[in-house]
């Protein structure tokens, strides 16, 4: 079998993504080809042969180009299966080439079971096993969950790639979301409010918990979207990545956008109504009770101890 | 100006699943059912622009069962001017593709300008839908839009990538949005909309009408994934909850010394 690896690049860099497909074709024993509009100039740790478009003529996100240009290296390469990472990039291309390709298209990929796809379903409280119908597939990898064994190595076989027409889509430039504010990162606990909080006013029985055991307090995605919390709180991919020795997780499910970006935490605390919810498994202790009633009683028996 | 707006209706996610006989899907009983939340910002975004583009019309288009309907009746509580209801119990069965395609077999030739739908479903969650329907009709698609404004047929909008950064995209209409978490705060309809919502047009079709696509792919199994284990799950009254904690957190870390 062979597999062509989209991999990633973000202004000049490649993103560490890419090297997860290489671990997913491995577990396959698949061969590989890769494919990158990147720069020459930063080349992906890879020992294969390489189809290189540049970034700087073709743009980081061009869709209709980058579709146009993958599907020039599968009529060359012929491979059986396409792999792009679950990510901004990745699931708004991967459509795009599948039905050019006419081939079934699976959503972030966590596992293998029985040589077939597993897929999370539900916030991640089921898993589905997919079973594929046509010869050619196209996969999304969920960041993570494939992970290198060895660091990466090699010096790629480069193919350049001339830039095709661009798309109906136009890309303008970068846009950084505004940094200063509170470092998470450097909090030794982080005691976060999910929507489980149920309104505005209840984000100050959080950040006194957090208070009482001496950290910062931060949020989940909704918290911060319905802006009871700045955005430089937020936890998770599109937020901030924390490894405190405490992460404390009050009326947060523990979808895989926010367990990305606390799970290296030290020791983990979640407390919520819901025995089932996902964060369970992750939790080192989870608190089954209504964070309402005790949050302010855990912060009450702290600060008279 | 004409626009689609699709949305899903999903199960609470805070609901106990159980797999349902086929061992396929979950069973659909026991469940309460809502708007698929990234669909509440499409509908919301439909609503923005018509209150812009004064002779805008909005239609929004639900594929489900009976049920749905009560879905759909939100969103034009909410103020989309009419719905298709795309009738089939077992949508569920259905994949995206098929799903993508029943959309794209009632949009075609109906001159919508944008069409909106949600970035992913909370329950199967593939973020293919929009994206395929762009490819059907030959759109242009933007995906996991966080900001939107229109002006005079163009659409300049933020897509959100990983780690807090933001890509500016334009592109002309027609095209496909699909909508990302935190792109509007989406209204609740009010006890005026609410009525108002019962008179206006709600057409339905069978899927039968608008299925032409075969499935690629099929459901093998659903199943619980394995309990990571280690973790342990305290229950009880409060108070002694709360001291347990305390003690925990002495002896597995060193925050509270
Ligand atoms: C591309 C992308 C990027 C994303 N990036 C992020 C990100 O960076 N960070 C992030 O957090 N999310 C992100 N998300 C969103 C993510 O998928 C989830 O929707 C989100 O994390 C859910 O937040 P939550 O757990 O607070 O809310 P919910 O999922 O609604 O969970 C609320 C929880 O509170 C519990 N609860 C309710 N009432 C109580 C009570 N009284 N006491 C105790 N518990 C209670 C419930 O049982 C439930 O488990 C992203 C999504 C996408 C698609």
């Amino acid at each position: 079998m062979k597999s062509l690896l989209i991999a990633e690049s973000r202004q000049g860099k490649v993103l560490g993504g890419s090297y997860e497909l290489m671990a997913f074709a491995g577990e396959l024993a698949s061969d590989t080809v890769m494919f990158l509009v990147g720069s020459k100039e930063a080349l992906p740790a890879y020992g294969g042969r390489l189809y290189l478009a540049d970034a700087a003529e073709v743009g980081d996100y061009n869709p209709e180009a980058h579709r146009e240009l993958i599907l020039q290296v599968i009529a060359e390469e012929n491979p059986e299966m396409v792999l792009f990472c679950h990510s901004s990039y990745g699931w708004d291309l991967a459509p795009r080439v599948a039905s050019a390709l006419g081939a079934a298209q699976v959503s972030e990929v966590v596992a293998l079971r029985d040589g077939m796809p597993v897929v999370p379903v539900c916030n991640g409280k089921l898993r589905r096993q997919v079973q594929v119908a046509t010869t050619r597939r196209v996969f999304t990898l969920q960041a993570g969950a494939f992970s290198p064994s060895a660091e990466p190595s090699g010096t790629p076989e480069v193919i350049k790639m001339a830039a095709p027409a661009p798309g109906r889509v136009e890309f303008c430039g970068y846009e950084q979301a505004a940094v200063g504010g509170v470092d998470l990162g450097k909090a030794s606990v982080v005691v976060s409010a999910g929507r489980g909080i149920g309104k505005p006013e209840n984000v100050k029985m959080v950040a006194e918990l957090a208070r009482a055991l001496g950290g910062e307090y931060g949020a989940s995605r909704p918290v911060v979207d319905a802006e009871w919390v700045e955005h430089n709180r937020q936890v998770g991919t599109t937020g901030q990545s924390v490894a405190p020795k405490l992460y404390v997780a009050c009326g947060i499910s523990g979808a895989i956008q926010h367990l990305a970006g606390m799970k290296k935490s030290e020791f983990i605390v979640a407390i919520n109504t819901d025995r089932d919810a996902p964060i369970g498994e992750i939790a080192d202790l989870l608190v089954v009770a209504d964070l309402k009633q005790f949050v302010p009683l855990l912060t009450a028996k702290l600060q008279a101890r | 100006m004409k626009i689609l707006v699709c949305i899903k209706q999903v199960p609470d996610m805070e609901a106990k699943f159980k797999i349902d006989g086929a061992g396929t899907w979950y069973a659909r009983t026991d469940l309460a059912w809502r708007m698929n939340e990234y669909d509440e910002y499409a509908v919301e975004q439909a609503i923005q622009l018509k209150e812009q583009e004064q002779e805008a019309d909005i239609t929004v288009l639900c594929i489900g069962g009976e049920q749905v309907k009560e879905t759909i009746k939100k969103a034009l509580a909410m103020g989309c001017d009419r719905a298709v209801h795309v009738a089939m119990e077992a949508v569920s069965s259905l994949e995206p593709l098929q799903i993508a395609g029943i959309i794209a077999e009632f949009a075609r030739d109906q001159g919508f300008a944008l069409i909106f739908t949600g970035m992913q479903s909370q329950d199967r969650g593939s973020g293919q839908v929009g994206l395929l329907v762009a490819e059907f009709l030959t759109l242009p698609a933007v995906s996991t839009v966080v900001e939107f404004a229109y002006e005079a047929g163009m659409a300049t909008v933020r897509r959100e990538l990983e780690g807090g950064t933001r890509a500016c995209v334009k592109v002309a209409t027609p095209a496909v949005i699909t909508c990302q978490l935190g792109l509007n705060s989406p209204r609740y309809p009010t006890l005026p909309n609410i009525m108002k919502a019962k008179k206006k047009e709600l057409r339905t079709i069978p899927a039968g009408e608008l299925l032409k696509v075969a499935p690629r792919q099929e459901t093998a199994k659903l199943f619980f994934p394995e309990k990571r284990g280690g973790g342990e799950v305290l229950e009880g009254e409060i108070g002694e909850l709360a001291d347990r904690v305390i003690q925990i957190l002495k002896e597995k870390t060193t925050v509270l010394s």
